[in-house]
């Protein structure tokens, strides 16, 4: 079954860029997304075995964010049905600066999100260090082209900026691949290959300066394309830039595998026994992150791009998690979940707001609750929902890092913590505020009815937020304490 | 041994030439040969009886690094009709300071670090450090996109002649994958070389400077 996992969305990306027809391509799209779903979902029924001679091996961690892409991914494939469909094709005019611009081939976009899903499916069903590599640098490929959707000066530039950022990113994460086999170099032994299963219970006698540096290495490295601070910069462009389906792939499922990277780092870490070591640098990474992100949100007045910093916020929270450890990593999985949610919902909000107004300015997209009612209760709920409040999910995983920390003794970073959050909350208040109420742009005079394929992606995925922060069923804690117990112990 | 440290000394004199070069045109041609000398690196590795596969990787790196990305640098450089010039951030002096400065730093970290005995021959711990380093120099001290994928080319080439010494049996199709990869990487940055030459008129970076907060 697992064998199976890459290879749907590999021949979908394949298929479409063969079909000429629109219709039938995007047809195509939805059902590779509801294939990889169901597969997915069958991964839960029955636990799959080792495929390809063992090069892809599924475990908790991997298997939670590969349900997360493959979720989000159905979501945003749903929805680009609707978005291709009004897109079109031939020349339009940049709202920005008024420039001639086209789109990419739409079979070349279709082909690039197939061909994504497929390396996000190869990154979460691996525990080979090596084929995670070779992954995370396949999505990069596989999401430029995406990026760079709308042929402008703009989003070239924000491709460029991903492209190099990523790729020098990536490579030190391959310098920290080869400084981990330098740790656990032995000629009367050699591994045989860089799996998990093979190297955690040798990690006791691996050399310890060379895996201290290899997790620095492994962490820059993969931090950068999780846009940890200060190795940030590319994410704000690229995610207000792309297509806002794409935003909403690249927040809710790119961000999570470079973080995985991060994750079996730290396992290797944990299993030899230097796990404060890691620890503290994530905590350290995580924190930097969200403050940097609150310095940026502050008075931010492109929404899309206040977006893309609340991910920075996240993935911020997400490393602070991880770093304190103990409940805190089963928050920060938990979290992972919500702010998956939840980003995704909101981002396909923003696109149905920029569809309608042309400007990502939060100045100038006002009166949204009387041209886009369904869109901008939508909008006010995600809001909610990002910035933590009660009952949408991300109070509760927020909530549950905090305990940790306070129960752990880190008063300091939870000071730090809480202090963000509040700045971020007033931050982002103010502008969803403005954009939700207000008279209607005399530009904008007939909005015309809202359309169902827009609405209902965004609406299912903060349902389930929703029903997280009420309720968390047993089978999803366990299962998250399992993801948990596996970074933690280094199993 | 000999024939190996002149390996290395060529690669090291390779990587500070990348800082001298004042052609876009030499600075490619440095890249083939720089993926020439790599290629030689896995044979000399090679552990008695497991020539096959040593000669398997060098083919393929020669195949890659050797040919195919110098060829691919040529037809873009050819393609884009730029100026030559390579016009750096940091002069060229200053560059080759900095180079012979991480030199001097990866020959002194090699007596310090406690390398686990007989993995690394002597000098192809600077040589790959030199090499990295040079790369990130181009990255952020050159003012064009092209020069920026060279960068990333030289830094890459610097962590694989790292890799090599580790290089396990088995494990060559995963090598080979890390290749292609990088290979593909300098395809689509490429591809993107040519939409900013056509959409700027030019592969200056210093233009992009739209999208700031």
């Amino acid at each position: 079954m697992l064998a199976f996992l890459p290879i749907v969305p590999l021949a979908g990306g394949l298929a479409a860029l063969a079909i000429p027809a629109d219709a039938p391509r995007r047809l195509l799209l939805v059902a590779t997304a509801l294939a990889h779903a169901a597969l997915t979902a069958a991964t839960f029924a029955a636990a799959p075995g080792p495929a390809y001679g063992g090069l892809l091996e599924l475990d908790a961690p991997g298997q939670l964010f590969l349900a997360l892409a493959s979720a989000l991914f159905l979501a945003a494939s749903v929805y680009a049905v609707g978005y291709l469909h009004h897109e079109g094709g031939g020349t339009k005019k940049d709202f920005q600066d008024g420039a001639a611009f086209v789109n990419a081939p739409e079979r070349i976009f279709t082909m690039c999100l197939c061909l994504f899903l497929a390396a996000i499916t190869v990154v979460c069903s691996t525990r080979n260090l090596s084929v995670l590599w070779v992954g995370i640098e396949a999505t990069t490929l596989s999401s430029a082209p995406m990026i760079y959707f709308h042929r402008h000066r703009r989003s070239l530039e924000a491709t460029w900026k991903y492209l190099v950022i990523c790729s020098v990113g990536i490579a030190l994460a391959l310098l920290g691949n080869i400084l981990c086999s330098v740790a656990f170099y032995d000629p009367a032994s050699p591994l045989a290959s860089m799996n998990l299963s093979e190297m955690l219970p040798r990690a006791g006698g691996a050399a310890q300066p060379w895996l201290r540096a290899a997790f620095i290495f492994l962490l820059v490295g993969y931090g950068s394309k999780m846009g940890l601070a200060p190795m940030h910069n590319w994410l704000p462009d690229a995610h207000s830039q792309s297509p806002s389906l794409v935003s909403a792939l690249l927040s809710g499922a790119l961000l999570n595998c470079a973080f995985l990277g991060i994750l079996r780092a730290l396992q290797l870490l944990n299993a030899a026994g230097m796990g404060a070591f890691g620890g503290e640098l994530l905590v350290l990474f995580g924190l930097l992150s969200m403050a940097v992100a609150a310095v940026f949100i502050v008075g931010q007045g492109d929404y899309k791009r206040l977006l893309a910093y609340s991910s920075v916020e996240h993935m911020g929270i997400l490393a602070l998690g991880v770093g304190i450890g103990g409940t805190a990593t089963f928050g920060a999985m938990l979290h992972a979940v919500n702010h998956s949610l939840t980003k995704g919902a909101l981002f396909l909000v923003s696109g149905n707001i920029l569809a309608l107004y042309h400007t990502r300015s939060c100045h100038d997209a006002r009166g949204l609750s009387r041209a886009l009612p369904v869109t901008a209760a939508l909008w006010t709920a995600g809001f909610l929902a990002i910035v933590g409040s009660p009952p949408f999910g991300i109070f509760v995983s927020e909530l549950t890092i905090l305990q940790a920390m306070l129960g752990g003794g880190h008063t300091l970073a939870a000071v730090i913590y809480l202090a963000s959050l509040a700045v971020i909350f007033v931050g982002m208040s103010a502008p969803v505020a403005r954009m939700v109420q207000g008279p209607l742009p005399p530009a904008i005079r007939h909005p015309g009815p809202e359309r169902a394929l827009s609405l209902i992606p965004p609406l299912v995925l903060l349902a389930a937020t929703l029903t997280f922060g009420l309720y968390l069923p047993r089978g999803l804690t366990e299962f998250l304490r399992r993801a948990a117990a596996a970074v933690t112990l280094g199993g | 041994m000999e024939l190996f440290s002149s390996v290395m000394v060529a690669l090291i004199c390779v990587n500070l030439g990348y800082l001298a070069v004042t052609r876009l045109r030499s600075l490619a041609r440095l890249t083939a040969v720089q993926g020439v000398l790599l290629s030689l690196a896995p044979l000399l590795f090679a552990a008695p009886g497991d020539h096959g596969h040593a000669l398997f990787l060098s083919l393929g790196v020669l195949a890659i690094k050797g040919i195919g990305f110098p060829w691919l640098l040529a037809r873009t450089l050819s393609r884009l009709e730029v100026n030559p010039v390579v016009e750096p951030y940091l002069g060229y002096n200053l560059s080759l300071l900095a180079g012979v400065s991480g030199l001097l730093f990866s020959l002194w970290l090699e007596t310090r670090l406690p390398f686990p005995p007989g993995l690394f021959p002597p000098l192809l711990f600077p040589a790959a450090l030199t090499s990295i380093f040079t790369g990130l120099t181009l990255v952020v001290a050159r003012q064009k996109a092209v020069t920026q994928v060279i960068g990333y080319l030289a830094a890459e080439n610097g962590i694989f002649l790292l890799g090599t010494p580790l290089s396990g049996q088995g494990s060559v199709w995963l090598e080979l994958s890390v290749l292609l990869d990088v290979f593909v990487a300098v395809f689509v940055m490429g591809i993107a070389l040519h939409h900013i030459s056509k959409t700027f008129e030019s592969i200056d970076v210093g233009r992009f400077c739209t999208l700031r907060d």
